[in-house]
């Protein structure tokens, strides 16, 4: 099974989620080609009501926290109920471009 | 001294501080830069620890606040959370607010 997938499921698991979206933005970074480094998630639950944002990322850490201890180096968060998700009209922030910090230690 | 007391006197020392990678002229990772940049944008005054240059520190911050990735952003001592959190509250106004209000807390003397 892919990261990509285990980490879908994992999600789907733990949050019953509305509307859950797992990007593979490793291209985007200085890795090679196929790599499952960097990833964006877009989760929409009301898991997450009356939480922090604090709360709710460090929730989706624990359970990806296999993934991230191997090889998961970044992971980009969007994490709202389903109705501040309608308030935002459904749009989220693109992730940014690496500027090369990965190949200088171990990365997280 | 060890890490885990050092971070801990950093984050208590400065009202905004944000572990990086890289310097906010310098950022060498596209999350920290966007950060640092949402930081400097408020206008208010913060800190920044480069945590290339000090590699203690890199490999003990995941564990100091149990939050695995960097950038972390701390407000009057406390984790606020990484990039993302960082740009949700720079868009909502929040962020200049929570800011000022660490440095306000924090005195005159603290955070130059």
């Amino acid at each position: 099974m892919t990261v990509q997938s285990e980490i879908e499921n994992k999600l789907l698991d733990a949050f019953s989620p509305s509307f859950l979206e797992v990007l593979n933005e490793s291209h985007m970074h200085n890795v090679p080609k196929g790599s499952e480094s960097h990833f964006k998630v877009i989760l929409i639950s009301d898991e997450f009501d009356g939480k922090m944002l604090v709360a709710r990322h460090k929730l989706v850490y624990k359970v990806l926290a296999e993934e991230l201890a191997n090889g998961v180096h970044a992971l980009a968060l969007h994490t709202h109920t389903v109705a501040e998700y309608e308030t935002k009209h459904g749009t989220v922030p693109d992730s940014p471009l690496c500027l090369g910090g990965n190949k200088l230690g171990t990365g997280r | 001294m060890d890490v885990l007391d050092r971070i801990k006197e950093q984050v208590e020392a400065n009202p905004v501080v944000i572990y990086m990678k890289g310097t906010p002229q310098f950022p060498m990772c596209g999350f920290s830069s966007r950060a640092a940049e949402a930081l400097a944008a408020t206008g208010v005054e913060f800190g920044f620890i480069n945590i290339i240059q000090d590699p203690e520190i890199f490999e003990n911050l995941p564990r100091f606040a149990d939050w695995p990735t960097f950038p972390q952003l701390y407000i009057g001592g406390e984790l606020v959370g990484g990039c993302d959190i960082t740009m949700e509250l720079a868009q909502s106004g929040e962020l200049k607010t929570m800011m000022e209000a660490a440095v306000a807390k924090a005195g005159p003397a603290a955070g130059s």
